[in-house]
């Protein structure tokens, strides 16, 4: 089929198979890496991209549900050399140890600081429940998403 | 000149591949480009025990897509993946004892091919009745899985007189305890690309602890020299102990379909094929029985406990030892007797997982503690506190501590940080308790990995004034990485940003043994200490001509080198490095380290077994619903003493996510098996905490820094996990007055062990 939707805020035109998962969709025809397979059954959050600002897993959606869609991976956070201030966060606060959860763990947490400015320690924990982490324990990623949404408020 | 202060070491720094991992920019295994890379498929038991007797090779080799099958009789060298033993083959031959046992390779065009090819194996297989219940494996009509009585390895400590001990005793308690597997669940799964070179050499690249195993592992399989394996450490996505050993499998999987076939290889596996064959925490079953005078002090120890250690032997035995040298948990104890066997089972091999068979033991250690205090109405932190070692105390082993005992400290100030327990609840259904465990960890590899207690590194300078530094340990989400820059930036006063470490590759550094036993920072810290140290001396003796004074007034700090005498002068360090290239100075230098003085007797399990002891106190704070079971963690308080902590956040972040994966193995986690076959392999049925059930984890850092350590730092990234389920269990105890001796701490063993307390 042929596939119209918007990647990273460009507008993308492509042959693709309908049935192709979206994560092996980005991963192996867009060369965008940075989403991480970790269980293939929306189980553990890794492959966290977001749809229309929303965090879905792209192991469990198909190219044929994104037509027209806009599509965010972490390659679209960034503005050039300009970290988005969730991944400069969990640079600063050490919410980084393998790295593997670390793509949608910030996805989510864009997410949840698009609609919630100001969110508690609670709010931040529901908000990534869907993303495991096995290395940190999570303090330092709620820490880390604080951290941002005080910084994008004093901007 | 000594510095009195340190400029990086024990500071807060940002890990140098942190900004690599929140771009998405580090490259993992399945990262790396592979257009025209064959899959690789596994075929695999179906049953846990039985005769092989064939396969449809010719029908899979005719599929499409298909380009070849490797089995058993294709392997060029021995068929063999080497860990502590040699009893494990790459591929299953005569017999297969475990589901998910590996018995051949299909290779295929695409993912999709090899998919569809292992879809349509047909294994002629004959099923024997099968060992499962570790227990029973000493039965003398048990199938025979290892050797004449499936026992991989018996250990002891005979100590004192134990019959005196109990005798004398004031107060005896004994307890029969249980802990089932755990796995890994490291994010990423395990993978690996194979690539044959044009020489005949084979260059593989992939996730994994250990890269000189797996090319121990390659050589022996594909018949080649070590000298034509190279084996590049990819970025790894947690490991935790499951990258340890079973990454050579994974290798020589994919290496043998790039020797069959001539092309590269790549395997990754789906995370249920992880699951179901990968290693995992031993299963144990432990009796336990402590004497104590009416002082609470422990007298006697007598102990006798099995741990599963699957189909093959892998790293059992040697789990089985560090279990037995942590029998007694850290305290003075004159008579102890313990025996100790890891037993064979059809079921998947288990491995090294964080704390490598000492989470076991100290759950029962720990919860005997808290029984002695009880049945004395002795407080569980004063009953520690008068037992604990301390600087020449004797350990279960006879070994005579000598420094860096701060196992006190942490009980004390683990105290201070958790105040007062919260109110005891009455009324509704809600309770309250507290538990405590006092804990230690013996550092590194100990007497029996005294062979492979060396490490090497190299560190170069550069004209730019950066540097580059090797090391043969491996990165795997610990932080190494960056607390060994800081060491170098430390050493060289270059600022921790220029200071970049290269992918560890068996062809730059020589063996240095695992990535295991939290031996990497403090191992390869010392080896990098004794790489800069020649490179130090040269910059100071040139800073020391162009300051017109001696190398010793000199002081390195970051970016500069300072002297007093004759006049207080400050060169900046550039200027000192332009000149050692002007006078063509070496500037690269290789360090090597070892470890000596382990010592340990097998007859009476007696000796020096490590060089040294990390100790931790954990408080832990639990509500526990009476009418649903729920035991839910408040608070966790975690005191370690780490020796030095080279990097804060890191330190803190090992103790943070060390205890969270703890209270998984208390509460939790739980692979449910079936005759042998794993029922609930991916996270949906196997649940680990999330960040909504995680409690706060508030870690203590306790500093007794040890002399053989850089800067006194001492490895200690596996204890945050060791005592964390006691402590809960100690905390239930507290809260209900019922004391569970099975792990995990279920709803339905919480309701279980209310109502026949209710019963009495």
């Amino acid at each position: 089929m042929k596939l119209d939707f918007t990647l990273n805020g460009k507008p993308i035109s492509r042959e693709v198979a309908a049935d192709k998962r979206l994560v092996d969709f980005l991963r192996e025809d867009m060369g965008l890496t940075g989403t991480k397979e970790g269980c293939g059954k929306v189980e553990c959050g890794t492959c966290t991209v977001l749809l229309d600002g929303h965090p879905v897993c792209s192991c469990l959606m198909l190219c044929a549900q994104i037509g027209g869609r806009h599509i965010v991976t972490i390659e679209g956070l960034r503005d050039g050399d300009n970290l988005h201030f969730l991944q400069a966060a969990f640079v600063d606060a050490g919410a980084v140890q393998c790295g593997f959860c670390t793509p949608g763990m910030i996805l989510s947490g864009a997410a949840l600081l698009a609609e919630n400015p100001d969110p508690d320690e609670e709010e931040i924990r529901r908000a990534i429940a869907g993303n495991l982490c096995r290395c940190t324990g999570y303090t330092k990623i709620v820490d880390a998403i604080r951290l941002a949404a005080n910084r994008m408020r004093d901007k | 000149m000594k510095k009195d202060s340190y400029s990086v070491i024990g500071g807060r720094v940002p890990r140098s591949d942190a900004r690599a991992k929140v771009c998405g920019t580090e490259k993992f295994v399945a990262d790396y480009p592979h257009a025209g890379t064959l899959h690789v498929a596994v075929i695999r038991s179906p049953v846990p025990y039985g005769e092989l007797r064939g396969v449809n090779r010719t029908e899979l080799e005719a599929l499409p897509g298909i380009v070849a099958t490797v089995f058993a009789e294709d392997i060029p060298g021995e068929n063999c993946v080497p860990i502590v033993g040699r009893d494990m083959p790459c591929l299953a031959t005569g017999k297969v004892n475990y589901v998910g046992e590996p018995i051949g390779l299909i290779a295929a065009e695409t993912a999709e091919d090899a998919r569809r090819a292992l879809a349509s194996v047909k294994l002629d297989i004959h099923s024997l009745p099968a060992l499962i219940d570790p227990e029973k494996a000493r039965d003398p009509d048990a199938p025979r899985v290892f050797g004449d009585d499936n026992v991989f390895s018996h250990l002891v400590i005979r100590r004192g007189d134990v019959e005196k001990g109990f005798a004398e005793a004031a107060v005896v308690v004994e307890g029969f305890y249980r802990t089932p597997y755990q796995e890994h669940a490291y994010m990423e799964p395990q993978g690996m690309i194979a690539e044959p070179e044009g020489d005949g050499s084979m260059t593989v690249t992939g996730s994994m602890q250990c890269p000189f195993y797996v090319q121990g592992a390659l050589a022996t399989v594909l018949g080649l020299p070590l000298a034509k394996v190279r084996v590049i450490q990819a970025a790894t996505g947690g490991a935790f102990g499951g990258k340890e050993d079973v990454p050579s499998l994974v290798a020589t999987q994919a290496a043998l379909v790039a020797w069959r076939t001539g092309r590269a290889a790549r395997l990754i596996y789906s995370r249920e094929e992880d699951i179901l064959s990968m290693s995992k925490r031993h299963p144990a079953v432990i009796r336990y029985r402590s004497a104590a005078d009416r002082d609470g002090r422990l007298l006697a120890v007598d102990a006798d406990y099995i741990l599963d250690g699957g189909a093959y032997a892998t790293l059992s035995p040697v789990v089985l030892w560090r279990s037995l040298v942590h029998s007694v948990g850290p305290y003075r104890c004159p008579n102890v007797k313990v025996d100790a066997r890891a037993v064979a089972t059809n079921r998947v091999p288990c491995g090294a997982f964080r704390g490598f068979g000492s989470p076991q033991i100290l759950f029962a250690v720990e919860s005997q503690m808290d029984r002695l205090a009880a049945e004395l109405n002795i407080d569980p932190v004063e009953i520690r506190r008068r037992n604990l070692l301390s600087d020449g105390d004797a350990t279960a082993t006879g070994q005579i501590l000598e420094g860096s005992v701060g196992a006190l400290e942490t009980l004390e100030k683990a105290q201070s940080a958790a105040g007062k327990a919260p109110p005891k609840l009455s009324g509704n259904s809600r309770r309250t308790g507290r538990g405590v465990s006092t804990i230690f960890y013996g550092v590194g590899l100990g007497a029996t990995g005294q062979h492979l207690a060396r490490t090497g590194a190299t560190v170069q300078v550069l004209q730019d004034g950066s540097a580059i530094f090797s090391v043969g340990t491996t990165e795997m989400g610990q932080g190494m990485c960056t607390a060994l820059a800081q060491i170098v930036a430390e050493e060289l006063g270059i600022p921790v940003s220029r200071v970049h470490m290269t992918a560890t590759d068996t062809s730059r550094v020589p063996d240095s043994g695992p990535t295991v036993a939290s031996r990497a920072t403090t191992m390869s810290g010392n080896a990098l200490l004794r790489a800069c140290s020649p490179i130090r001396q040269t910059l100071l003796r040139i800073a020391a001509d162009l300051a017109s004074t001696e190398p010793q007034n000199l002081i390195v700090v970051q970016g500069r080198i300072e002297t007093t005498a004759p006049k207080p002068r400050s060169i900046p360090l550039q200027d000192v490095i332009d000149e050692c290239y002007r006078r063509r100075e070496n500037l690269a230098e290789e360090g090597w380290h070892r470890v000596e003085g382990t010592t340990f007797d097998t007859a009476t399990g007696q000796g020096n077994a490590y060089v040294t002891y990390a100790w931790a106190t954990n408080i832990v704070d639990v509500e526990v619903d009476i009418e649903t079971g729920v035991v839910e963690v408040k608070r966790i308080v975690a005191a370690h003493d780490v020796g030095r902590a080279v990097n804060l956040d890191g330190v803190e972040g090992q103790i943070e996510g060390g205890s969270l994966q703890g209270v998984g193995f208390a509460l939790l986690e739980e692979i449910i098996s079936q005759d042998g076959v794993i029922q609930n392999p991916e996270f949906g049925t196997y649940s680990i905490p999330t960040a909504a059930d995680a409690p706060k984890v508030e870690p203590v850092v306790v500093e007794a820094p040890f002399d053989g350590g850089p800067f006194g730092a001492k490895g200690f990234g596996e204890q945050p996990l060791m005592g964390i389920a006691p402590a809960i269990a100690n905390a239930l105890a507290d809260a209900t007055g019922i004391r569970i001796f099975e792990l995990p701490l279920t709803p339905e063993r919480v309701l279980a062990a209310l109502s026949q307390k209710k019963k009495k």
